[in-house]
């Protein structure tokens, strides 16, 4: 490999996360807790910095640089700007709880920088090897994260399951890898692609291969039957690491999938398409039935974000670009509602108090109405129900689904969402209709309080002018 | 340029959402200062487009603001479309709404005494009514200014929301909540029929454009589509009655006008505002907007023309039996809506809208002026409780006795001109149904006569019918009352007179408006000059005949009181007829309301109850709810168990692919 300096100008972004999170990590060693704050904001203008980089570095054509491995066109700019947004939402909203919490670290915010790093890898990657490269960066970021509180013993045990069976995961990746590179003889996407079309499926090696590397993505995108970490990690990790690990990773997973599938793999597209039908419907299957048997809310995101995932799979499997760009919406847009989903269980959160049962949310119209319409809004999105956003993000994949001639696997998404929107509801039926049980008001620092609102508006606003986001991910994809 | 046009319809939005979400905090001084200013900004803005479009410098604009969505080819667009007919429904719908706006502040100043103590709903009801009005100006806005359908039926519900909203303000009456159900339900059977016209436009013309459709429709003039069975219908037939079903249930025409009396429940600004100047003419405009389409149908406007002869006389009819003074006010408007209909029925769409012009500014007028006697009156409606107020109220007297005159279309006011062209445009017309339309148009100046001055009467001479201690309250409005009543006023007289020659006569609406020449009525009056034509008129038919209507109900009400007795006894089955408004409410309550009510109770028993929640929802609720619980014990917390269904999952996969 021949080193080249113009080859560092389309990963500016990346080498200036990684700076940042460098100077983040021997900055905060030499401040004191109270001046902890000063981490913070270094971070959050840090990310700011990085959305403009981003946007500058940008072109309309796509650059691949490093011999083959990595790419910057159109869907990484627009992915890894998402990226920033919601990761300085989440630190936006996580503030005050880690604060309340003891757990304002400096720590929180390298670890939450090396994991946007590895994200932008995965959205860049364009090789196998990067690929697992920045999957790995991301995973190992969030593991500690999630044992974040040291001494929650729920939240070592989450993250205990979620590192062993992660490695599994990594395991079956890289062996579906291995045997991808023994039967076309490379790595990177475009020369694999090219050996993929001479062969096709013939050659059993390479149904194994594919079927190892689905499996892989599988678990990181949490489909089921690959999805049992899932709830548990979001239940026993801090809420704010939940939070986090429940938006940005889901974007990455996105990026992750469109690249080895799409990028790498495209020639056997009928294959993976029946695998992701069979992983799609059984994600939103039982994602939105055990979702309504939850009682924690937490866990009830949990299978909410899986049923999502079916969706998310369900526009790449399309195989076309507008199904591309239908999933891109759909996991940008599910970032955010996410997000906000989030924002409002932190809000109620307070020191030694986690608003994690349904039954916390009894009343809330009382208590605070704003907030309780912020969270109708977040619920009526993740259900679909116009005109929020989220029923376009359905309507689109759908309809990319629909115009392959997959009319029963959208049908099924359908049906299932019917069910689903019950247990979205029932938190709309209890804030509203339910006797409150505390009548504590809602209090909150005015930056989350501002930034709640902002993002449930959003909800709002997207789905009333859905044009703009949809023609940039149209074009993203297209480039 | 499209700036100012952005700047006229969102200016009251403005308002209405600081009024209405904040109003609490920024008081009723706040509010009512947030909502005036933002509308009479927009209220000048639009007369200077109007000016723009008299000078003959402003062009016409038709442009796309934002694109909604494009679903099937059909583009859905906010859009503008300003010409000379949206700047004359801008310029009267702000200057309207900005009289109310004022005149509001003194009418509703004392509203807390109409809740009860305590009331939830009555806490900040004042800044709450400015929002609602601001509301209403911005949807009417966007509903005249509009481009395509979609924007259209948009206003057209918001307007409809609004005034649902406000028919019911005084939430704790029951009558007002009747009113307000009974106004949005037959709203929605106009509604229905609509968005209906709607979707046939959209469906046989691919596109919701105005402009686009407009071009399109003479090649499908002779389109003939089946709905029922093999009976083959004219498309353009279809799309119009369908369109007017729409303009029926808002412009209150014969049978859906039951709301419109029973819509004075509300307080009276918007009475004046909403139910007389305003929404209600939307019907009308839309009908003048689309007269490409109506052309084409001759079916179409026969049916627009019998319509709305009927609702011009018979509703005048009843206005004669009322003695609550707003509902004469209603069933006034009633029948001037009628009126318009005619027009628009006779091709004469010009003259339909120059009287909506006219008639928005004296209706109003008479509204205001109602609200004036009510407020001295401590809120009494009832006129036999009133007489003799002349003395109490100078120019409350003044003004009404201009607005009264400006209705019966006195040679020379507003009215005269208006109502005139119309009814010299239903003598030429040759379609079916015009000889009835006549009689009926030339029947109810005598009718309009006769209510006005009865009312007039009945409120400012005459004895003093009202106790002794209204009496000793009596006074003269506020200056935030009779300054609106005075800017009212004076285009009540001037404004017919001065426009005639241009906007009914003269090619204000050339290219706007789209008369097929077959049907040309407004030429063939032979108009000369507004002179000619005050001397034409002033010895004409009508002009008599609204003179004997003055001089009867001067003869009943002001010389002989017991004649009006003597009538009601003689007549009786005629007088319980119209007392009862030919049994209209008594049918629909009956047929309507009490069999959906039947049918209701029916789905409900057997259909919901114990078909859909017993069995399909609860079931199958139960039945999720069931598998839930069981898949739910998947998730033991076990690591290895997670393991196992991950390596099932793989095996389930190679077994499948793997062959």
């Amino acid at each position: 490999m021949q080193f080249e300096a113009s080859n560092l100008i389309p990963v500016v972004p990346e080498l200036f996360i990684l700076s940042l999170a460098c100077l983040v990590l021997v900055i905060d060693l030499f401040i004191d807790d109270e001046q902890r704050i000063f981490t913070y904001a270094l971070t959050q203008v840090g990310l700011v910095f990085a959305i403009f980089i981003t946007l500058s570095v940008g072109q309309t054509e796509a650059q691949i640089v490093f011999d083959g491995s990595y790419i910057r066109d159109g869907m990484s700019d627009v992915l890894k700007v998402s990226i920033y947004i919601v990761t300085i939402g989440a630190f936006l909203y996580s503030k005050e709880y880690l604060v309340e919490h003891g757990l304002f670290k400096g720590e929180y915010y390298v670890l939450g920088l090396f994991a946007v790093l590895g994200m932008m890898v995965m959205v860049s990657a364009q090789s196998f090897l990067t690929a697992y490269l920045g999957l790995e960066l991301l995973s190992l970021s969030l593991y500690a994260l999630v044992a974040f509180d040291r001494d929650s013993k729920t939240g070592s045990e989450a993250a205990m399951k979620y590192f062993v069976l992660g490695a599994i995961a990594s395991g079956m990746l890289l062996y579906g890898i291995s045997m991808i590179y023994g039967a076309t003889g490379a790595l990177n996407f475009t020369t694999v692609t090219t050996a993929l079309m001479g062969t096709g499926m013939e050659d059993i090696v390479l149904v194994f291969g594919l079927v190892f590397v689905v499996i892989g993505l599988a678990f990181k995108l949490g489909a089921v039957p690959f999805h049992m970490w899932m709830p548990d990690v979001y239940h026993g990790a801090p809420t704010a690491v939940a939070q986090f690990l429940s938006s940005a990773p889901k974007i990455a997973a996105f990026a992750l999938a469109m690249r080895l599938l799409v990028d790498g793999m495209l020639p056997l597209h009928s294959d993976w398409q029946q695998m992701l039908v069979i992983l799609a419907i059984l994600s939103m299957a039982l994602g939105n039935v055990i979702a309504i048997a939850q009682t924690n809310i937490k866990r009830m995101l949990a299978y909410s974000t899986i049923s999502h995932v079916g969706f998310i799979m369900m526009g790449i499997l399309a195989g076309t670009s507008e199904g591309y760009s239908a999933s891109m919406f759909y996991a940008i847009i599910y970032a955010v509602t996410s997000l906000g989903a989030f924002g409002i269980i932190i809000l109620l959160s307070k020191k030694g108090f986690e608003a994690e049962n349904l039954d916390d949310y009894k009343g809330l119209h009382e208590r605070s109405p704003w907030f309780a319409a912020m969270m109708m809004l977040f619920m009526f999105s993740m259900a679909g129900v116009p005109p929020t956003v989220g029923f376009w993000a359905k309507l689109f994949v759908l309809d990319a689904v629909v115009s392959v001639e997959l009319t029963w696997v959208a049908l099924v998404g359908v049906f299932f969402s019917i069910i689903g929107a019950f247990y979205y509801i029932r938190i709309i039926k209890l804030m509203y209709f339910d006797k409150a049980e505390n009548v504590l008001p809602v209090i909150g620092n005015l930056d989350t309080r501002i930034a709640l609102s902002v993002n449930g508006v959003l909800m709002l606003a997207l789905g009333l002018f859905p044009a703009a986001l949809l023609t940039i991910c149209v074009r993203a994809i297209g480039s | 340029m499209e700036k100012i046009y952005l700047a006229i319809a969102f200016t009251p939005l403005v308002g209405a959402i600081i009024a209405g979400f904040w109003g609490a905090r920024i008081g009723r001084a706040g509010a009512h200062w947030v909502t005036s200013v933002g509308v009479g900004i927009s209220a000048f803005l639009s007369i200077i487009v109007l000016l723009g479009f008299i000078s003959g410098h402003r062009e016409v604009f038709n442009g796309s603001v934002y694109t909604w969505m494009i679903s099937d080819g059909i583009t859905f667009e906010v859009g503008f479309l300003v010409d000379s007919l949206t700047a004359m429904m801008m310029a009267v719908v702000t200057f309207v709404s900005f009289c109310v706006h004022i005149y509001t502040i003194g009418y509703m100043a004392h509203d807390e005494e109409n809740w009860p103590a305590g009331s939830r709903a009555g806490t900040n009801s004042y800044q709450r009514f400015f929002s609602y009005i601001s509301l209403f100006t911005f949807s009417m806005l966007l509903l005249v200014m509009s481009n395509n359908f979609m924007q259209l039926f948009f206003g057209w519900e918001a307007v409809g929301l609004v005034s649902y909203l406000l028919i019911g303000f005084w939430s704790n009456r029951e009558t007002a909540i009747f009113a307000n159900m009974k106004a949005f339900l037959v709203n929605r059977v106009g509604d229905f029929g609509f968005l209906l016209g709607i979707a046939a436009v959209a469906m046989y013309f691919n596109t919701v454009d105005y402009a686009e459709v407009f071009a399109k429709a003479p090649e499908l003039a002779n389109t003939q589509i089946q709905i029922w069975g093999d009976t083959s219908w004219s498309l353009m037939t279809v799309i119009c009655i369908l369109l007017f079903v729409g303009a029926m249930g808002k412009s209150a025409q014969v049978p859906l006008h039951v709301w419109l009396p029973d819509s004075m429940e509300g307080p009276t600004p918007i009475s004046a505002l909403i139910h007389a100047a305003t929404m209600v003419t939307a019907g009308i405009f839309m009908v003048a907007r689309m007269s490409p389409l109506y052309e084409l149908s001759e079916t179409a406007l026969s049916f627009i023309l019998i319509i709305g002869a009927t609702t011009a006389f018979f509703t005048g009819l009843i206005g004669l039996v009322q003695n609550d003074i707003k509902r004469v006010v209603a069933y006034s408007t009633l029948s001037q809506l009628g009126y318009m209909t005619v027009a628009l029925g006779a091709s004469a769409y010009a003259a339909g809208i120059f009287h909506l012009m006219t008639h928005a500014f004296f209706k109003a007028l008479l509204f205001l002026a109602a609200g004036s006697v009510i407020i001295a009156m401590h809120h009494e409606q009832d006129m036999r409780k009133m007489g003799g107020l002349k003395k109490y109220m100078p120019i409350t007297y003044w003004t009404s006795l201009i607005g009264s005159l400006a209705l019966i279309g006195l040679p020379g006011f507003s009215g005269f001109f208006s109502k005139d062209s119309i009814i010299e445009a239903v003598h030429h017309s040759q379609i079916a149904g015009a000889g009835y339309a006549y009689l009926m148009v030339i029947l109810g100046v005598f009718v309009t006569a006769l209510y006005s001055f009865r009312m007039f009467f009945m409120v400012f001479h005459g004895e003093e019918r009202m106790d002794e201690h209204t009496k000793h309250h009596l006074h003269e409005s506020p200056k935030v009352v009779t300054v609106p009543l005075i800017m009212l006023a004076i285009p009540s007289v001037l404004i017919g007179g001065m426009t005639i020659s241009g906007v009914v006569f003269g090619d204000w609406f050339k290219d706007v408006i789209h008369v097929a020449p077959a049907h040309d009525v407004l030429k063939e009056i032979g108009f000369h000059g507004t002179i000619g034509f005050f001397f034409h008129g002033l010895f004409a038919l009508p002009t008599l005949l609204a003179a004997a209507g003055v001089g009867v109900a001067y003869m009943i009400y002001m010389k002989n009181p017991e004649i009006a007795d003597k009538i009601k006894s003689a007549a009786s089955p005629l007088y319980a007829l119209l007392d009862k408004k030919y049994f209209f409410d008594e049918l629909y309550q009956a047929v309507f309301a009490g069999g959906s009510r039947w049918l209701g109770k029916i789905l409900w028993k057997a259909g919901d109850q114990t078909l859909i929640d017993g069995l399909v929802v609860n079931g199958s609720a139960r039945s999720v709810g069931f598998f839930a619980g069981i898949i739910r014990q998947i998730q033991t917390g076990y690591l290895y168990h997670y393991a196992f269904a991950m390596i099932l999952g793989l095996l389930l996969l190679l077994a499948l692919f793997v062959n």
